[in-house]
């Protein structure tokens, strides 16, 4: 039946991720990070605000037909700590693994000082350590500490 | 000592700038002897902003040594004019230069280049970042007036700009000097500088005015307040002049306070200062050679 169908897709997925987990309300910013605005048609289903018995209220995002990087991974980890990652493969679950909060994230936000130099031309990557509350440019030692999903690099 | 690059004073332990502070005062005290030392050597200068001082200070360094510089001279004569990257300049001058210094607009611009050569690279000032032999200058010349022990400082001015700030008072978290930031409200330390002094374990004593600690200063280091940071002239005079001093502002000071101010100076310490006992900025100056020297020659005889 049709609607057997629509439950089928939102509670399951073919090949892809399902991220559980995600700190109540950050869902949204958990795409951009991924970079998923709906527009490359691969269906994206997100439920937030569900109750969970480790965070109290979680978000759940998954996403068909897209397995994360590592560096997607470690700037999840820093919205999300307690994410846990679930590789689906022909409708199983293949890995599964938590995030880790990692010592450095390199090439996957951008440094906010106009007038470092890794926001330049030059070749290399921009390179945040993670400290106590944020991440910390290596170059300027410029610190991030709110809003991470805003310092995504741009593809 | 055993760094590829001096980047930020950040980098150094306190071992490490006691060694170089101990060199710097065994060649200030015998100059001669290390006439010929890097006889031969040549310091690759890139200076993508004007800073005749620093530049002056480490040619004579250099030259003092026995070696001699190759100047990349002005950005606006040369190929990074016609936009080619950092990195590739300094992968190019490299090959000319046993050793280079850097100064550049940009922060993080020495990280970023030494990343890409193999021979030492002494960061000459990144933007409102790092300026590690400023740094080290300070220090000696703190430690030859004041010494070490005890150390009671006062920084006053701007705070929230001032790279030279910035990297005195993390440097000063190796020797456990009481320090005391003094400036307006708008000019505090910015929130990077506190975090690495509190993770230094270090205590930041802010006061608006000089006089609430004054008395019990050993050294008091003085720096310009500049117009630029206010809205309009006549905020800047108002706030700009409370953090002047002249001979009658250090009455209430100890009789062997340290006056130091890293230079050029417009109005903020009277020219009635420069003939008493307190005045240190003159020597401090021209302790950048011997401290330029000390950490030359301890980067070239490292990398031999
Ligand atoms: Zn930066």
């Amino acid at each position: 039946m049709t609607d057997d169908d629509q439950q089928l897709r939102v509670s399951k997925i073919r090949n892809g991720t399902v991220i559980d987990h995600i700190t109540g309300g950050q869902a949204l910013n958990v795409l951009a990070i991924l970079g998923i605005d709906g527009t490359s048609g691969d269906s994206v289903s997100v439920a937030m605000n569900m109750p969970s018995d480790r965070l109290g209220k979680k978000d759940i995002v998954k996403v068909e037909g897209k397995e994360l990087s590592q560096n997607e991974v470690d700037v999840l980890s820093l919205i999300a700590p307690a994410a846990s990652i679930n590789i689906v493969r022909d409708f199983e679950v293949v890995e599964k693994a938590r995030v880790e909060r990692p010592s450095m994230v390199e090439g996957v936000l951008e440094c906010p000082n106009h007038n470092c130099i890794s926001t330049e031309d030059e070749p290399v990557k921009s390179r945040f350590a993670v400290v106590d509350d944020g991440v910390r440019c290596e170059y300027c030692e410029t610190i991030i500490r709110d809003n991470l999903p805003a310092h995504i690099l741009a593809e | 000592m055993r760094h590829d690059h001096i980047i930020s004073a950040k980098q150094l332990s306190r071992a490490d700038i006691e060694a170089v502070l101990d060199h710097a005062a065994d060649i200030a005290a015998d100059p001669e002897a290390y006439a010929e030392r890097h006889a031969g050597t040549l310091l690759g200068l890139l200076f993508f902003e004007p800073s005749t001082r620093t530049k002056m200070s480490f040619t004579t360094a250099m030259k003092r040594l026995g070696g001699d510089i190759v100047d990349m001279g002005s950005v606006e004569s040369s190929s990074v004019k016609k936009g080619e990257s950092l990195a590739d300049t300094v992968r190019v001058v490299e090959g000319y230069a046993d050793a280079l210094v850097l100064r550049h607009p940009m922060e993080g611009s020495s990280k970023m280049a030494s990343e890409f050569v193999d021979v030492p690279l002494v960061n000459a000032g990144d933007g409102a970042g790092q300026h590690p032999t400023q740094t080290l200058l300070d220090l000696y010349t703190i430690r030859e007036n004041a010494g070490f022990d005890d150390l009671s400082i006062g920084i006053m001015g701007d705070l929230k700009y001032g790279r030279t700030v910035h990297s005195l008072a993390h440097a000063l978290t190796n020797v456990d000097a009481h320090q005391h930031f003094i400036s307006p409200e708008s000019l505090q330390l910015p929130r990077s500088v506190r975090y690495d002094l509190h993770q230094e374990g270090a205590e930041v004593r802010e006061h608006t005015e000089l006089d609430e600690v004054l008395p019990e200063l050993d050294v008091l280091y003085v720096t310009r307040i500049q117009r630029e940071r206010f809205p309009d002239e006549s905020e800047y005079r108002e706030v700009a002049g409370q953090y002047q001093i002249d001979s009658e502002t250090l009455a209430a000071a100890k009789d062997d306070l340290t006056v130091m101010h890293p230079l050029p100076r417009v109005d903020e310490i009277a020219h009635d200062i420069d003939d008493t006992e307190y005045a240190t900025y003159f020597e401090q100056a021209h302790n950048g050679v011997p401290v330029r020297m000390a950490l030359l020659d301890m980067l070239l005889e490292a990398n031999e």
